[in-house]
């Protein structure tokens, strides 16, 4: 399905009326194709979105808008959240941080929507649960540094969203409840944690020093030797033999666990390159995001993800009305020299504010799309209002969807 | 609940603080141009390896070592200070304690290489914030000993996420809970001394949205039961101001006059005539005015809850060009006009 002209927004073409005075900049903002999202939604080869970017630009909404759509236009649709507004997990039915999906009310159409907010600790234990005997996974779970690995480990709650992502959907291919998931990641501190979290975790329990904690228990590592002594010292000097000790037991009840974890961690990522996944980048119209979605978009591709798009989410409006910024500050002045309070005036000088930032949120994008000319991207415009209700979030999908 | 710092001129370490997406380094640089007047020294800190203050001052990716990167804003009397800028990485920050407090340069490296140091600063609990705020606390030492070694007249701190801050500042006092005797416990005790005392002013950077502000409000009550000290909350991206209450009311309401905003335009030299293209510029202006209107009623709701906060609150304007080099001069004499510098 093709889309028409939309029908908002700074997608679509700058008015030309006979009075359109706007700079170059103010022309439409970039060539890059336009992401059609409801083409994407209805697919039913998609099983898997994932809705990844910087903090702070509205990533939240966005998925659930996209869920909400989808199940609307008939999918069977599950929405993994991390940390969504109060109003917007009332709005969907999941105050409570429990880990499972909940059916959200009233959503119209034939399709379902479940929703749930990923509780990243949780996560981590059942994994354990799962893999360990009962008496090791209790060993496991009082450990110190368990409790640190697994709620402040940097990349533990992206690898744990991933995670929550294979047991869906492996559980979804054996009972059909679900035919689409869409996931919402955390805010990482740099674009790059989301996708190393698995192979991080991996290397990081794979990794040589490890493998030394390990070394008494498991007889000379002959290599290691010469190192063994000067390290422990170090450490007992350091830390303690108290905490060494605590590390050697967590490291020796998890290398039980290590083949299982990495073999977990290569299939989530053969799901994610798999075709049936795609990845929106979402941003918001400013350098900081802007920035960060070129990272992922460079990194989706080194990694043969498949991207999908690109969504600059909260994009002012286009002024109407063809007068300059330039033009309408200047009438402004003029306005308030007669007469102080003139409301007249108050609305030239915001129509200058606003044509100024669309002009320069345009700039932006332009530069975006120079350098990935080929990331089909949608553009949202910004609502006047906050998201909290369903309703709130079936507009927010019709401007995702252009329509 | 202890109170905010009444005198602002005591504080040596500002830290700000922010929920992602409100511009919280944007404030910390800008508040330290506006702390470096008067001849005063001012350096610059960032803990979470982004390279922000770089891109924010156009310069070379910051080592681990405190470089000049501007001028502050000048004073009235037209001398401005000097900015440095200092990026704490854990991995340096831990190579350096070990050096320095256990005199381990050879075993250190050792470490490094077994991977001890990746280790230490990813996973161990805590020691990751242990490192980078052990690092800033010697940073704002009055005095520091040492060549080649500045002492500043304040600190600011471009620090973790309001989610994060209180665990982040707090460390040390589990820390120096846990360890009884030695080192490492004498110097969580100086740091604890450091960030609890009226020297120590944390900010909280929020815009005008519902979530941000929720955020902000979580955020003080943890540093409040952490026995932090709170300075303000700074109010970011804050929309114009051009319309007063009653128009706004107007414009949420529709009833704006079409016809008056015509005969001004005409008055201004616009071409506003009915039935031309003026119809849609005044349409145009009265849609835009709408929906400023209620998002700067949302925007009033939230600041009523900022106000309710208790803590003294700033407000920064949105800047059309975004904030560059230029901007943050700009939002730095802001700073300075409303006395949070």
């Amino acid at each position: 399905m093709s889309r028409t002209t939309p029908r908002t927004g700074p997608r679509s073409p700058t008015r030309t009326t006979s009075r359109a005075r706007f700079g170059p900049l103010a022309a439409p903002a970039s060539s890059a194709p336009v992401l059609d999202v409801d083409a994407l939604l209805d697919d039913p080869g998609t099983e898997i979105v994932v809705c990844c970017g910087s903090g702070g630009v509205g990533k939240t909404t966005v998925s659930a808008a996209l869920a909400l759509r989808a199940a609307e236009r008939g999918r069977r649709v599950v929405v993994v959240t991390i940390d969504p507004a109060r109003r917007l997990a009332q709005a969907m039915g999941i105050e409570r941080l429990d880990n499972t999906p909940r059916p959200v009310p009233d959503v119209a159409g034939s399709g379902t929507l479940d929703a749930m907010m990923l509780d990243m600790k949780r996560t981590f234990d059942e994994v354990v649960e799962s893999q360990a005997t009962p008496e090791k996974a209790r060993q496991i779970l009082g450990n110190p540094f368990y409790v640190a690995l697994s709620s402040s480990f940097a990349g533990t709650q992206e690898y744990m969203a991933m995670e929550k992502l294979g047991q869906i959907h492996r559980q979804a291919r054996v009972d059909g409840r679900y035919d689409l998931i869409v996931v919402d990641t955390p805010p990482s501190r740099s674009a790059l944690d989301f996708l190393d979290a698995p192979e991080r975790l991996s290397r990081f329990l794979d990794g040589r020093f490890i493998r030394l904690l390990l070394a008494p228990a498991k007889g000379p590592a002959r290599l290691m030797t010469a190192g063994v002594g000067l390290i422990t010292n170090a450490l007992t000097r350091i830390l303690g033999a108290q905490v060494l000790r605590d590390m050697q037991t967590f490291v020796a009840a998890f290398d039980t666990l290590f083949g299982g974890f990495r073999a977990r961690a290569e299939s989530t990522f053969a799901l994610l390159q798999a075709d049936r996944t795609a990845f929106l980048v979402i941003a918001a119209p400013e350098p900081d995001a802007l920035r960060e979605a070129a990272y992922f978009v460079e990194r989706l591709g080194e990694d043969e993800m498949p991207l999908a798009g690109l969504i600059v989410n909260r994009a002012s409006p286009a002024a109407q009305g063809g007068l300059s910024p330039d033009e309408a500050t200047a009438a402004a002045t003029r306005l308030r020299h007669q007469e102080p309070g003139s409301t007249t005036a108050g609305l030239l000088r915001l129509h200058a504010d606003r044509s100024r930032l669309v002009e320069r949120e345009a700039g932006l994008r332009a530069r975006f799309a120079a350098a990935h000319p080929t990331v089909p991207t949608a553009v949202v415009p910004a609502l006047a209002g906050d998201v909290h209700d369903l309703d709130g979030l079936r507009h927010v999908g019709e401007l995702l969807s252009g329509t | 609940m202890p109170p905010a710092p009444a005198d602002l001129s005591r504080v040596r370490l500002h830290v700000v603080t922010g929920k992602g997406g409100t511009g919280k380094s944007t404030v910390a640089a800008s508040l330290a141009l506006a702390l470096a007047s008067h001849g005063r020294s001012v350096l610059l800190c960032e803990v979470e390896g982004r390279q922000g203050i770089a891109r924010m001052f156009d310069v070379d990716p910051l080592p681990y070592a405190e470089r000049r990167i501007a001028t502050g804003l000048p004073g009235p009397g037209g001398r401005a200070g000097t900015v440095h800028a200092l990026h704490v990485d854990p991995e340096s920050a831990l190579l350096e304690y070990l050096a320095m407090y256990y005199r381990l340069g050879r075993a250190g490296r050792a470490l490094d290489r077994f991977g001890v140091v990746e280790f230490a600063t990813t996973l161990a609990p805590g020691v990751r914030d242990v490192l980078l705020t052990g690092k800033v606390f010697e940073a704002a030492k009055e005095r520091r000993r040492g060549r080649d070694v500045r002492s500043y007249d304040a600190v600011v701190l471009d620090a973790p996420p309001t989610g994060r801050i209180a665990q982040f500042l707090g460390v040390n006092s589990e820390l120096a809970g846990l360890a009884r005797v030695g080192p490492i416990k004498s110097q969580a005790d100086q740091v604890m001394r450091l960030f609890r005392s009226p020297r120590t002013a944390i900010h909280l950077v929020t815009v005008l949205e519902e979530m941000p502000v929720q955020e902000t409000a979580d955020g003080i009550a943890q540093l409040h039961a952490a026995g932090l000290p709170v300075g303000a909350v700074v109010v970011n991206l804050v929309r114009p101001q051009d319309l007063g209450a009653e128009q706004l009311a107007a414009a949420r309401a529709g009833t704006l006059e079409a016809g008056k905003v015509r005969a001004d335009l005409a008055a201004a030299g616009v071409d506003g005539a009915e039935g031309g293209p003026g119809d849609a510029l005044v349409a145009g202006l009265l849609a835009q005015a709408h929906d400023h209107a209620v998002r700067r009623e949302l925007e009033d709701a939230q600041r009523a809850v900022v106000a309710e906060l208790g803590v003294p609150v700033h407000e920064l304007p949105r800047l059309t060009g975004g904030a560059d080099l230029g901007g943050l001069y700009e939002l730095a004499a802001v700073l300075k006009k409303s006395g949070l510098a």
